[in-house]
C-alpha cells in the first residue's frame, strides 16, 4: 500500500487506482482517518463514512471491470450548499436545521455517476454570504496555514472556507465549491490551492441552495490545475432542470493542457492596481506577468473602466436576488419553525422563524435586498445596478474584441487575515471580493492559481479571467502559470 | 442616504424578520453605511444603457407544457416542521 494517500492529486490517484497500486477503499479510509483527526479545522461538518465506504467498494468493482470514468473511486468533500439525498444539507444555516433533501443536486449526481466518493459535507458561510467562513451556524472553519510559528487562527476565506481548508489540509483529494462573488477563488488563494468558477451556465444550479441566481456557479477546488480540469469536466453539462444551464458540448479540458501559450495575449487591467495594496501582492502580480511573458504570451495593458463600481453593483444585485430566493424559508415546508406564543398568527410565525433561523449577515442582506427592490427605490438602486452591470460586462467584451485571450489580476487584496478581525464593518469585509466580483457580474470563467507566499509564508494566488465558454483555454493558461510558478509549499500540520 | 428607524422597521416588516425595537437604531445605521457604499453608483452615466436581464445571451430552452414529475406527497412533506393528514400545517390564518 502507498503512503500519504490523502496527499494524492486526483490525476495521481486515478492512475494508481488503475495500476492496482491502491484501492478506493484504502484511499477513502485514509481520508476518513485524516478527517477524524482534523476537527480543529472545522472543515467537515457532516461526515458520511458509511456512505463513503459503500461508494468506494462499488468504485473498486467498477475500476476492476475497466472503462471507469476518471473520477471513479476519488474521495471528495462536498460543500454544504449542495443538496445531497438523505444527508444533512443546510447551507450552514440554522434555518435548515434537520433538513435532509429527498433529492440529489445535478452536480453531485454527475459526480456520483462518475464514481466519485463523498466523504461528507463541508463548512461554509451561511447561505454562501461571507468572505471568511465566520457566518456559519457550525462555527468557523480554520485555515491550515499559519504565519510561521504564530498560532493565530486565520480564515480560510469564504464562502467555500471548509472546502478550501479540507483540500489544503489533505483531508480529501478535492472538493466542490460555489462562487457568487469570489467564493471559490478567494478561499483557494488563501489556502494555496486551485479553484475555478466556470462560465455562468456551465454547471447546473439545480439542487444547489440558491443565493443570487444570476451570479451563482459551482466549480471544483483542487490541488492543481490538472485536477481542476478533470473535475470540472465531470461537473459541467446541460441540465433540463436548470433553464440557464448551457446546451453546449463539454470539451475534454484535461486534453487541452499543453502548457503552450505562445501567441496568446494576456491583458493586465490598470484598474486592479488598488491604493494601499500590499507590496507582496504587487510583486506577485508583476512576477506572474513575467512568467506568462517568458512562456511566450504577449502582454497588453488594458483598461476595464467600470471596475470600481463592481462591488456596489454586486451589493445591490446579490442582496436583491437573495431576498427573493430566501423568501422560501418561512417555517412551513422544511427546516426550523419558531416556537409560537399563545395567539400568534401566521405572520408571527414567519417573522419569529426568520429572526431565529437567519444569522446577522443573512438578515442584513435580505433586508438590504428588500429595500432596494421596494416601491420607490427599485429604479434608483436595482435598475441602476443592472445598467452598471451591463457596462461592466461591456468593458470585458471590449478587451476581448481587442484580441485579449485572458486577463491576469491578483486573486485577493491580501493574504489570509485573522478570524474575528473584519466582523465589525460589513463593508470592509465586502472589499475582499474586489478582484473577483467583476467576473460573476460579467458571467465569465475565472481561476485562482497559487503562485507565491508572503513574508509570513502564507500562500498568495493570481487570478486569470477567460472568455465565455473557453474554460479549456483558460485552464491551459493557468497550467502554464502553474508550471512557471512551481508553487509546492504546504501547511505544516498542527491540528 | 440616511435611514431612520421607522424605515428600518418597515423594511424588517417587508422582509418578515422580527427585529426588536431596541435593535432598530443599530440596524438603521448599518443600512445607512451599506447604502452609502452603494450610492457610488450615482456617479455612473447610465443614459441609454439597457439594464442587464441575462448575463449570457441565450434563448431559454422551451419544452412541451406537460407534467414531468409528481406523485410524491410523502417526500414533499418529509421535511415539514408540522405535517398533518397530507398537508402542511400552519397557525390559524382566518379567525
Amino acid at each position: 500500500m502507498m503512503s500519504d494517500l490523502t496527499k494524492l492529486k486526483i490525476s495521481e490517484a486515478r492512475d494508481a487506482l488503475r495500476k492496482g497500486d491502491v484501492t478506493s477503499v484504502e484511499l477513502t479510509d485514509a481520508c476518513l482517518k485524516a478527517i477524524d483527526t482534523a476537527d480543529a479545522l472545522g472543515a467537515f461538518v457532516h461526515k458520511t463514512p458509511e456512505l463513503a465506504m459503500g461508494q468506494a467498494k462499488s468504485a473498486d468493482d467498477r475500476i476492476k471491470a475497466g472503462g471507469a470514468p476518471d473520477l471513479c473511486g476519488i474521495p471528495l468533500g462536498i460543500k454544504d450548499l449542495f443538496c445531497t439525498k438523505g444527508v444533512p444539507s443546510q447551507a450552514a444555516s440554522a434555518i435548515l436545521n434537520g433538513f435532509k433533501p429527498e433529492y440529489e443536486s445535478t452536480v453531485t449526481s454527475q459526480l456520483f455517476d462518475a464514481g466519485a466518493v463523498m466523504l461528507g459535507k463541508l463548512n461554509m458561510d451561511e447561505f454562501a454570504m461571507g468572505s471568511s467562513n465566520e457566518t456559519s451556524t457550525y462555527g468557523n472553519a480554520i485555515n491550515p496555514w499559519r504565519r510561521g510559528n504564530d498560532a493565530t487562527a486565520l480564515t480560510p476565506g469564504g464562502s467555500s472556507g471548509g472546502s478550501a481548508a479540507a483540500v489544503a489540509a489533505d483531508l480529501c483529494l478535492a472538493a466542490t465549491g460555489t462562487d457568487t462573488g469570489g467564493s471559490i477563488r478567494q478561499p483557494a488563494a488563501f489556502t494555496g490551492i486551485t479553484g475555478i468558477k466556470p462560465t455562468y451556465g456551465r454547471c447546473s444550479r439545480w439542487g444547489i441552495v440558491a443565493f443570487a441566481s444570476s451570479l451563482d456557479q459551482a466549480g471544483p477546488m483542487t490541488k492543481d490545475v490538472r485536477d481542476a480540469a478533470i473535475m470540472l469536466e465531470a461537473m459541467c453539462g446541460h441540465d433540463p432542470k436548470d433553464s440557464t444551464s448551457a446546451d453546449l458540448p463539454v470539451p475534454n479540458f484535461e486534453a487541452m493542457l499543453t502548457g503552450d501559450i505562445r501567441g496568446k495575449t494576456i491583458g493586465i487591467p490598470r484598474e486592479y492596481r488598488m491604493d494601499g495594496m500590499p507590496d507582496a501582492i504587487e510583486t506577485l502580480w508583476s512576477e506572474g506577468r513575467c512568467m506568462l511573458e517568458d512562456a511566450g504570451a504577449a502582454i497588453k495593458d488594458i483598461s476595464l473602466p467600470h471596475t470600481k463600481y463592481a462591488l456596489p453593483t454586486y451589493y445591490v444585485i446579490a442582496p436583491a436576488e437573495a431576498s427573493s430566493n430566501l423568501a422560501r424559508y418561512d417555517g412551513v415546508r422544511y427546516g426550523h419553525r419558531a416556537k409560537l406564543a399563545q395567539g400568534d398568527g401566521i405572520t408571527d410565525m414567519y417573522e419569529k422563524t426568520r429572526a431565529e433561523g437567519f444569522g446577522p449577515e443573512v438578515q442584513r442582506r435580505v433586508m438590504v435586498g428588500t429595500y432596494v427592490l421596494s416601491a420607490g427605490f427599485y429604479d434608483a438602486y436595482y435598475n441602476r445596478a443592472r445598467k452598471v452591470r451591463t457596462l461592466i460586462k461591456r468593458d470585458f467584451e471590449d478587451v476581448f474584441a481587442q484580441g485579449v485571450d485572458a486577463i491576469l489580476t491578483p486573486a485577493t487584496p491580501s493574504a489570509a487575515f485573522e478570524l474575528g478581525k473584519k466582523h465589525v464593518d460589513p463593508v470592509e469585509m465586502y472589499l475582499n471580493d474586489v478582484f473577483t466580483v467583476t467576473v460573476n457580474l460579467a458571467g465569465l470563467p475565472g481561476i485562482s492559481v497559487p503562485t507565491g507566499v508572503d513574508s509570513n509564508g502564507l500562500p498568495l494566488g493570481l487570478q486569470l479571467i477567460g472568455r465565455p465558454w473557453e474554460e479549456g483555454d483558460l485552464l491551459n493558461t493557468a497550467y502554464a502559470l502553474e508550471q512557471a510558478a512551481g508553487f509546492v509549499a504546504k501547511p505544516t500540520q498542527w491540528w | 442616504m440616511s435611514i431612520d428607524t421607522e424605515t428600518a422597521a418597515r423594511v424588517a416588516k417587508l422582509a418578515r424578520i422580527r427585529v426588536e425595537p431596541e435593535a432598530l437604531p443599530a440596524l438603521a445605521q448599518e443600512f445607512s453605511n451599506i447604502l452609502g457604499f452603494i450610492e457610488q453608483l450615482n456617479e455612473v452615466d447610465v443614459d441609454g444603457v439597457e439594464p442587464m436581464v441575462s448575463v449570457t445571451p441565450m434563448r431559454l430552452k422551451r419544452r412541451t407544457d406537460g407534467v414531468t414529475d409528481g406523485g410524491m406527497q410523502d417526500k414533499i412533506l418529509a421535511n415539514a416542521p408540522d405535517a398533518r393528514e397530507g398537508f402542511f400545517a400552519v397557525p390559524k390564518v382566518v379567525e
